[in-house]
C-alpha cells in the first residue's frame, strides 16, 4: 500500500477557528436578548444589520478584491459586526452605521492584513471612529423601556458615567440603583447596559475554554483597587468601585472587546499588564478625561502596545531559570 | 494530593481500549528479515558479514560504527541474501539494509550471560549492554550503552523508568508491567547497579490504574517505587517526566544527567535484562500493532527487520480506500510510511493504522492569535511567533527563540484551531539550523 507523507501530530482538536468565531457569536446571545428587551426590536435590528453588512463587506473584499476564489466565510467579520452594533448608540442611523463598518472592516481589519493580522480590534477602531465623527449621534441615550412613538427630547437621558462626571456620585446613583445596572435597566450602548447578560455569555466561552481569562480578571481587579483608592479620597467626585465596574462599557469592554484574541498578548503574564494598562487608562480618562468613558480608548491604546508587551512578556522556557540550571 | 506532572500539555484522546487487554503473542518468524544498519541516532553499524554467509539468530552481522551506535545482530537463522538500500521513513532518503532469508526454526547464538547481575562490575555490564546492541526502545533508539556510562565528573542520583506511555493507541509498554514484572523490574534493578543509584521511580500515568496497583504489588519491599503521573501527553518526553517525578529542570541544552538523572523505557529495562541474565542480542522486542484500520488489535513479540506489511497480514486490515496512514508508533510524534513493504527497526513500539474518518483533515486558517500554542507547549516556547520566524527564514531569530528546545511533541500543532502545520516548520527549522552550524564550523 502507497501513502502520502503527512506529518506528525496525526491527531488533532476538532477546534476550528470558524467553531471558535460562532461560540463568540453564542455567547453574545443573552446581551442580545436583554437589549432588544430593554430597548425594543429597533435594538435587535440595529445589532443584526452591523452583523450582516460586516459579514457581506468581508466577504466581497476577500473574494473579489483579494480573489479568493474558495473562501468560505470564517465569521470572524460577524464577531466584528455585532459587537459594533453593540456599542452603538439608540439614535445611530442606518448610514452611520454603514461608514462605522467600513472603517472597521476596510481600514482597521484588511488594511493590515485581513484575520489575525490587524492590530487594532476593529469592532473597537469602528466604536472610537463614530464617537469622534459622530459625537451627537452617539451620545445621546435612550431611557429604557422608553416610548419611542414620543418625541426625542422625552425619551432621551443621560447616561450613569455622564451625570457622575457632570453632577457627581450622589446624583447618578439616586437615579440608578446598581441593580437597575446590573441587570441592564439602564441608558446605554444597545449591548453593553446589562452585565448579567454579559456574564451568562462570558461563563459559556470559559466553559469552551475559548477565552483569554487573565485579562478581564486584571482589568477587574485594576479597576476596583484603583478606585477604591479615589473613593477613599472623594466619595462624592469619583464615584464607587461597585459603580466603575457597572457603569458604561467596562463589563463589555473587558470582557468582549479586551479580550479579542487577534489584538491581545498571548502570555499569562502580558495578559495581566494589558489588563493593569487597559484599567488604569480606562480610569484617568473616567477620572480627568474629556469623555465620561474610557474603556474604548484604552483597549485601543493597549493593543497598540500588544506587539511590545509580547516581546517583552515571554515565558520562561523550560530549563532557564536559576532553579533548572544548577 | 494532585499527582505529578509538568506545565502545559495537552489531552488527546487515548484510544488503548483497542489493545490494552491483549496479552503480548509471539508472532511467527518472517521468511525474510530487512534490516537497517543505521537506527535513528548515531553513525550507521559496520556489515561484518557478506552475501551467503550463514548466521544464526543473535549472530552479530554488523559493528557500531561509533560510540552513539549500536551492533546489529540477525533477527532469524538463515543466509545472507542481499544488501540493499530501502527508504528510511524518519528522514525520507534511502539507507542501507542486510536483508537475511529465514531458514528452518532458531539457533540461538547467545551472548555471556549471568544469574545474579551484581556480581559483574558496572563497565562489565555496559560492555554486554553494547554487545548486545541494545538501544531505548521508548521511541528515539538512543545506544542504551551510552546511558549507561556516566561522564566523569556527572554523577546519577536518581534512575527514572518511563512506562507513562502517554501516546494514545500504544500499549505495549503497559503489557509489559502486567506480564514481565519480575523481568522488568530485575531490569531496573540491573540499571541501578550500573550507574550507582539507590532508588529507582518508575512514572505510570493514572489512566493505567491496572499497571500502578500491579507494579506497587510487585515492588513492596524494594528500593522501586511506584509514582503515578496525571495522564497529559506528553508526559513520556524525557525531561518532563524528570521535572514531573522530580520537580528538577533539565538544563536548556543539556542532559538529563547534569541534573543526576537517568531515564530508561520499561521495554528497554527488560532488554537489559534479557541480555545480561538470557544472552540475548536485542533482536526481538514488542509491539503494539493497533487503530482503527487493524482489524484484530493487539500487542505482539517481533522480529527487528519483519516488514510491516507483514505484521498488519497477522492482524488484518480493513479496505484500502478507508485507511488514511500507516505509521511507526503513535499519532502524536509517529512517523507515517510512504509504504507498507517497509521493515521495523528495533524501537517501533507501534504500528498504527489510521482511517480517514479519525485522520486531521482541518482547513488551515489564518493564525488568529488566540494562544492555545503557548499555553500548551511544555517548553514555554511561542510556537506562533516561531512559525512566522520559520516562514520568513529568519533563523537566527529563531534560535534566539530558543528553537533547539522544541522536542517536537506536536501538542501545538495538535491544539491549533486553525489547523497550521507548526511542528512540521520546526522540525525543518532544527534540520536547517544544524546544516548551517555544520557550515559555519
Amino acid at each position: 500500500m502507497k501513502f502520502k507523507n503527512l506529518s506528525a501530530p496525526h491527531l488533532r482538536t476538532k477546534d476550528t477557528t470558524r467553531q471558535v468565531m460562532i461560540d463568540v457569536l453564542i455567547s453574545l446571545t443573552p446581551a442580545i436578548a436583554v437589549s432588544t428587551w430593554v430597548f425594543g426590536l429597533r435594538a435587535l435590528y440595529i445589532m443584526m444589520f452591523s452583523m450582516i453588512s460586516a459579514e457581506v463587506l468581508d466577504f466581497f473584499i476577500v473574494r473579489v478584491l483579494k480573489k479568493q476564489k474558495n473562501y468560505k466565510p470564517d465569521f470572524s467579520a460577524s464577531v466584528t459586526g455585532l459587537l459594533f452594533g453593540m456599542n452603538m448608540s439608540m439614535a445611530v442611523h442606518w448610514w452611520h452605521m454603514l461608514i462605522g463598518i467600513a472603517f472597521a472592516i476596510i481600514v482597521a481589519k484588511h488594511a493590515f492584513g485581513g484575520l489575525g493580522q490587524n492590530i487594532f480590534n476593529p469592532a473597537e477602531i469602528g466604536r472610537v471612529f463614530m464617537l469622534i465623527s459622530f459625537p451627537t449621534v452617539m451620545t445621546t441615550w435612550y431611557k429604557p423601556f422608553a416610548n419611542m412613538s414620543a418625541s426625542v427630547d422625552t425619551i432621551t437621558t443621560a447616561t450613569p458615567l455622564a451625570l457622575l462626571k457632570e453632577y457627581g456620585a450622589n446624583k447618578s446613583l439616586s437615579n440608578f440603583s446598581y441593580m437597575d445596572m446590573f441587570l441592564g435597566k439602564i441608558p446605554g450602548s444597545i449591548g453593553e447596559v446589562s452585565a448579567l447578560a454579559l456574564l451568562i455569555g462570558f461563563a459559556y466561552l470559559v466553559y469552551k475554554k475559548r477565552i483569554k481569562l487573565m485579562i478581564p480578571i486584571s482589568i477587574f481587579s485594576t479597576v476596583l483597587i484603583i478606585s477604591s483608592i479615589f473613593y477613599f479620597v472623594n466619595p462624592t467626585r469619583f464615584g464607587t468601585p461597585l459603580f466603575h465596574l457597572l457603569a458604561g462599557g467596562m463589563i463589555i469592554g473587558a470582557l468582549f472587546m479586551a479580550t479579542d484574541m487577534v489584538t491581545s498578548p498571548m502570555t499569562i503574564k502580558g495578559q495581566i499588564v494589558f489588563g493593569i494598562g487597559i484599567g488604569v487608562i480606562a480610569l484617568t480618562i473616567r477620572y480627568f478625561g474629556a469623555y465620561p468613558e474610557g474603556v474604548s480608548f484604552s483597549i485601543v491604546i493597549m493593543n497598540a502596545l500588544v506587539p511590545l508587551i509580547d516581546l517583552w512578556m515571554k515565558p520562561r522556557v523550560f530549563g532557564t531559570s536559576k532553579k533548572g540550571a544548577k | 494530593m494532585g499527582l505529578l506532572t509538568f506545565k502545559g500539555g495537552v489531552h488527546p484522546p487515548h484510544k488503548k481500549k483497542f489493545s490494552e487487554n491483549e496479552a503480548i503473542k509471539i508472532l511467527p518468524l518472517p521468511e525474510k528479515v530487512y534490516v537497517y544498519t543505521a537506527h535513528s541516532i548515531g553513525a550507521p553499524a559496520k556489515p561484518i558479514v557478506e552475501v551467503g554467509d550463514k548466521v544464526k539468530t543473535g549472530q552479530k552481522i554488523a559493528e557500531a560504527g561509533g560510540f552513539i551506535s549500536a551492533n546489529l545482530h540477525s533477527p532469524v537463522t538463515g543466509t545472507v541474501v542481499e544488501f540493499t538500500k530501502l527508504v528510511n521513513a524518519a528522514s525520507g532518503l534511502k539507507s542501507d539494509v542486510i536483508v537475511i532469508e529465514r531458514e528452518g526454526e532458531d539457533q540461538w547464538e547467545l551472548l555471556e550471560k549471568t544469574d545474579d547481575h551484581t556480581k559483574l562490575k558496572p563497565e562489565e555490564i555496559v560492555a554486554r549492554v553494547k554487545e548486545a546492541g541494545i538501544v531505548g526502545l521508548g521511541g528515539a533508539m538512543f545506544p542504551s550503552h551510552v546511558k549507561l556510562s556516566i561522564p566523569k565528573g556527572k554523577k546519577a542520583e536518581s534512575l527514572i523508568i518511563n512506562a507513562a506511555e502517554c501516546e494514545p493507541y500504544i500499549t505495549i509498554d503497559y503489557r509489559m508491567m502486567l506480564e514481565k514484572t519480575s523481568e522488568v523490574l530485575k531490569g531496573i534493578e540491573i540499571i541501578m547497579h550500573t550507574i550507582g543509584v539507590e532508588k529507582a521511580y518508575v512514572g505510570i500515568e493514572d489512566n493505567k490504574s491496572k499497571a500502578i496497583s500491579h507494579m506497587k504489588e510487585a515492588v513492596k519491599n524494594s528500593s522501586i517505587e511506584i509514582v503515578p503521573l496525571k495522564t497529559k501527553y506528553p508526559q513520556g518526553a524525557e525531561k518532563q517526566l524528570i521535572n514531573a517525578v522530580t520537580g528538577k529542570e533539565v538544563p536548556s541544552g543539556g542532559l538529563p544527567i547534569d541534573i543526576g538523572a537517568v531515564v530508561f523505557n520499561v521495554s528497554t529495562a527488560y532488554a537489559i535484562y534479557d541480555a545480561i541474565y538470557n544472552g540475548k542480542a536485542l533482536v526481538e522486542s514488542g509491539i503494539s500493532l493497533t487503530g482503527e484500520g487493524v482489524k484484530k488489535p493487539g500487542n505482539f513479540w517481533f522480529r527487528v527487520g519483519t516488514k510491516v506489511s507483514e505484521l498488519l497480514d497477522y492482524v488484518g486490515i480493513i479496505e484500502e480506500d478507508k485507511i488514511d496512514r500507516v505509521l511507526y508508533g503513535g499519532p502524536m510524534m509517529g512517523i507515517s510510511l510512504p509504504d507498507t513493504e517497509l521493515p521495523t527497526f528495533k524501537g517501533n513500539n507501534a504500528i498504527t493504522v489510521m482511517t480517514k474518518d479519525v485522520a486531521p483533515n482541518k482547513e488551515t486558517m489564518p493564525c488568529i492569535r488566540c494562544s492555545s500554542c503557548v499555553s500548551v507547549c511544555p517548553i514555554g516556547l511561542q510556537p506562533y511567533l516561531m512559525k512566522k520566524l520559520a516562514d520568513t527564514r529568519k533563523y537566527d531569530d529563531l534560535t534566539n527563540n530558543n528553537l533547539m528546545d522544541c522536542i517536537e511533541c506536536g501538542a501545538c500543532s495538535y491544539t491549533c484551531p486553525s489547523g497550521i502545520d507548526l511542528t512540521k516548520s520546526f522540525k525543518t527549522a532544527k534540520k536547517v539550523v544544524r546544516a548551517m552550524k555544520q557550515r559555519r564550523g
